[in-house]
């Protein structure tokens, strides 16, 4: 591509505002970038909520009975946590902010393949955001089913589910648009040059999410719509009085959100493979190896729902295969966490803030992992399904996984997105804080699981309470990194040093365009002629 | 769990902690080798020690025995896992049964002389069969020392079984979430030896909370509200559980919703009984329906007046 134009001359896109002013520069434009950070700004807030509800539930379990509330109000708590974390934050969370941001740039197009259609995903998510939280303060009281609203019990309670389960169903959407938008853009969009496999790894991670998205989605719609049609007229799909199923409502869920779990966790691989070559300054290894893997998962994750019902009463033969089909699919997992050490293998490192985040994602993530190769088992399931171990286990991978490589992510196309940079010394302090909090909040719960604590406990017995009290001044500890973090990076985006173009010697598409990037990315759509992650 | 439960607690203990050892003893070592690994690269390629990095694609070879060797290990923990659960699905004959029912939130246990208890009693090395009946939402029992766990589905009666290997007590949960009380939704299993089982089984007014003859009809009818755990969903003292308090109602007119219409009914003794053998006839307003369930052949016509009378003494 035409590398040294003069770029001074070009407005950025935060400049750029359509002559729109205030609040409607952002809510009325159509550019994926701003896009990209009305979703940053929505779901840090929503975060923010999660995060208050999980630290008031570890203060509530940090002694046996009622420490800060009563057990209508925990179950609430747990329940509205994990709605809002799931459905609001992590579902759409890396493909929705970065993905925005980022997939266009990275594959040489101006925008999104329809923008206009894109803020609508962002409304839409908006609208069944404000519909979940909304079921907080009407009606009976905040839901209190778990975020699974499992039947029976999801239409006999007398609390206010319809709202939640109403705008999950209506997220679903915006997920659903966003994949096939994203689709679209990544098929019709690459620049010239751009084969499929020069493609770098984060846009096939986001290709393989959009398919899961555009697939597994509607089965969730049907569900939450059966439900709905369950509560109100009391039709009976799953009421056995009724001759319905309780079992059916279990697979119908579990069918979409097995797969969800790895529209959590692709783009977050991506982001990963994209960080380490960067301040490794090397090529990624296995590039192909790589890629077949993301699709891999995105495949046989769809068959393997089953794992989360081993104690349901599947026939043995459903049992066998849903384990044995659970362990393969750690294996493509396993593929990337060699990839991606083996990158590091001869590098040139350089341990800067986003190269942290990365390097202990993989470790968390293989904890993540590992347990849940302890949870695949079927002999060790049935002691630990549906105790702690399980809520251990899923932290590590949804929040040790994407979480940690949302924060890597944003840190390292902080100063792209922003034209500033964040002080690093602020932000390493917050990530060790972080890290060490991480640990300390969610280790114990596996040791807790294996000695029988049953999840969604709001009390439990004497004997639990050692590792309740590490877990709970863990996320303590963990609180304390996050706000040093998001104080860091909120005031240097407002008054950060200003950074370069490319600050951390990236070879991708991004890193050729200065920062913040213009309007339209490019003022004249690049040739690629290079495979990606080139070091000569 | 491993050092303060018996190994020989129940006959599964064995099979399932070999498996779990397996393969959390293959995960730590993967898990230290490879962040080992990761902290050497970090060291020794740092930029600068090593300013210039030696470019590298990948290796076939490589990518082959990485995946081929994963792969064989996780099929032997496969194995391990499918091993040791196989036998908690073929029960013997001649197990002797207990029917475990589960409604919220507590348990009961029948036994095939019709006795009736709160907790669970067995005999020690004889095989026992439960039979799973969920009244109302989903239930799970669990019995961590044992090993055993299996969700109690409403309309489905399961089966589980276990051998138990060693007198003593170990607690009982319920591991599915069921709602308010659900993290109180415990108890034990007690594990005797087979003539002192056999002495207990035969005595079947022993564990039946005794009411005494000579307390007030009130009092008693408290006791039959406790021995029923009416009072998980129902308080004395106006407080709003998963249903009404008993307290402030009788004698007043009641808004509840009869057959769909919206209607007054007087708080008697007839609305009283009518409640107990077929809630969901007159739902109270604000309350939800489905949750009671009806206690017909639970409770007696006389215990309801009991009842009653306790309900009307709280006016006074
Ligand atoms: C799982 C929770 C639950 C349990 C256990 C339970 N109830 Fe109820 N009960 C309810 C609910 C909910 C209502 C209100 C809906 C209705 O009228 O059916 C109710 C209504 C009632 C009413 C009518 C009260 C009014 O103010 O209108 C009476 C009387 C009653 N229950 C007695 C009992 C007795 C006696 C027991 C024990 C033998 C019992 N309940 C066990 C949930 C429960
Ligand atoms: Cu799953
Ligand atoms: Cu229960």
């Amino acid at each position: 591509m035409s590398e040294n134009k003069q770029h001074d001359a070009q407005k950025s896109y935060l400049e750029e505002t359509g002559g729109r002013k205030g609040i409607f520069k952002w809510i009325l434009s159509t550019d994926h970038k701003r896009i990209g950070l009305l979703y940053l700004y929505s779901i840090m807030s929503w975060f923010f909520i999660g995060v208050t509800l999980g630290v008031l539930m570890k203060l509530e379990l940090i002694a046996p009975g009622i420490t800060i509330m009563g057990a209508q109000s925990y179950n609430a708590t747990f329940t509205v946590h994990g709605v809002i974390m799931i459905f609001l934050i992590v579902i759409p969370g890396l493909p929705a902010v970065f993905g925005n941001f980022m997939l266009p740039i990275q594959i040489g197009a101006k925008d999104v393949a329809f923008p206009k259609l894109n803020l609508l995903s962002w409304y839409i998510y908006i609208a069944g955001s404000i519909l979940v939280v909304s079921s907080l303060f009407a009606g009976g009281g905040p839901p209190d089913t778990g975020w699974t609203f499992y039947a029976p019990y999801s239409f006999k309670t007398g609390t206010n589910m319809l709202p939640a389960v109403l705008g999950a169903f209506v997220l679903g959407f915006s997920s659903i648009l966003t994949g096939l938008n994203f689709l679209v853009t990544i098929h019709r969009l690459r620049a010239p040059g751009m084969t499929w496999l020069k493609m770098p790894v984060f846009p096939w991670t986001l290709y393989g999410t959009a398919w899961i998205q555009l697939l597994a989605t509607p089965i969730v719609g049907i569900t939450l719509l059966m439900v709905i049609g369950e509560r109100i007229f009391n039709i009976g799909f799953f009421d056995p009085a009724k001759g319905g199923d309780p079992i059916l409502y279990q697979h119908l869920f579990w069918i979409y959100s097995h797969p969800a779990v790895y529209i959590m966790i692709l783009p977050a691989m991506g982001a990963i493979s994209e960080i380490i070559p960067t301040f490794a300054r090397k090529t990624i290894f296995g590039y192909r190896a790589i890629i077949v893997s993301t699709l891999a998962i995105a495949f046989v994750g769809y068959f393997v729902w089953g794992h989360h019902m081993f104690t349901s009463g599947m026939s043995g033969t459903a049992l066998f295969t849903f384990s044995i089909l659970t362990f393969i699919v750690a294996i493509p997992s396993a593929i990337k966490v060699f990839n991606w050490v083996s990158t590091m293998h001869q590098g040139s490192i350089s341990a800067d803030v986003p190269f942290l985040w990365a390097a202990s994602f993989i470790f968390v993530f293989m904890i993540g992992g590992l347990t849940g190769l302890i949870l695949g088992a079927l002999a060790v399931n049935v002691h630990v399904h549906d105790t702690a171990f399980v809520v251990g286990h899923f932290h590590f991978i949804v929040f040790g996984g994407t979480g940690f490589a949302f924060f890597g992510a944003l840190h390292y196309w902080f100063p792209k997105i922003y034209g500033r940079m964040y002080d690093r010394a602020w932000a390493k302090t917050g990530w060790i804080i972080f890290f060490i909090g991480f640990i300390t909040l969610y280790g114990p719960m596996f040791y807790l699981g294996i000695r029988g604590m049953p999840r969604r406990y709001f009390d439990y017995l004497p004997d639990y309470h050692g590792p309740n009290i590490i877990s709970s001044l863990g996320a303590l500890v963990m609180v304390t990194g996050f706000v040093i973090i998001v104080i860091n990076l909120f005031k240097s985006a407002r008054s950060g040093e200003k950074a370069e173009m490319n600050p951390w010697g990236g070879t991708n598409l991004e890193w050729r365009i200065p920062s913040p990037p213009p309007l339209e990315n490019f003022d004249e759509i690049p040739t690629i002629d290079k495979a990606t992650y080139k070091y000569d | 769990m491993y050092s303060i439960n018996p190994e020989n607690a129940s006959n599964f203990v064995a099979g399932v902690d070999l498996a779990f050892f397996i393969i959390l003893g293959v995960s730590i070592f993967f898990l230290v080798a490879i962040t080992a690994a990761m902290i050497i690269f970090i060291r020794k390629y740092n930029r600068e020690k090593h300013p210039e990095a030696i470019q590298n694609e990948g290796s076939t070879k490589l990518e082959i025995i990485w995946t081929v060797i994963p792969l064989l290990i996780v099929l032997v923990m496969f194995y391990f896992g499918w091993m040791g659960w196989k036998p908690m699905k073929t029960p013997p004959e001649d197990a002797m049964r207990v029917k475990a029912i589960a409604r919220m939130w507590n348990f009961k246990f029948e036994y095939e002389n019709g006795k009736l208890t709160d907790s669970l009693y067995v005999p020690l090395n004889q095989p026992v069969i439960l039979d799973l009946v969920a009244l109302d939402v989903l239930h799970s029992l669990y019995i961590p020392a044992f090993r055993v766990k299996e969700d109690m589905v409403p309309g489905n009666i399961k089966q589980m079984w276990f051998i138990p290997g060693q007198v003593g007590s170990y607690d009982l949960f319920c591991t599915e979430y069921c709602g308010l009380e659900h993290s109180y939704m415990y108890t034990g299993v007690h594990v005797m030896h087979e003539d002192e089982f056999d002495e207990w089984l035969k005595d079947t007014t022993a564990v039946a909370p005794v009411v005494a003859e000579d307390a007030s009809p009130a009092d008693r009818g408290f006791q039959v509200l406790v021995k029923n755990g009416c009072n998980a969903c129902h308080s004395s003292d106006g407080s709003k559980l998963v249903g009404p308090s008993y307290l402030g109602n009788w004698g007043n007119m009641r808004k509840v919703t009869a057959g769909g219409e919206k209607t007054e009914v007087l708080f008697d003794k007839e609305y009283i009984r009518k409640s107990i053998y077929d809630p969901n006839a007159e739902i109270a307003d604000g309350f939800n329906k489905g949750l009671m369930l009806s206690y017909e052949g639970l409770v007696s016509e006389e215990e309801i007046e009991l009842i009653i009378e306790y309900i009307r003494s709280l006016n006074e």
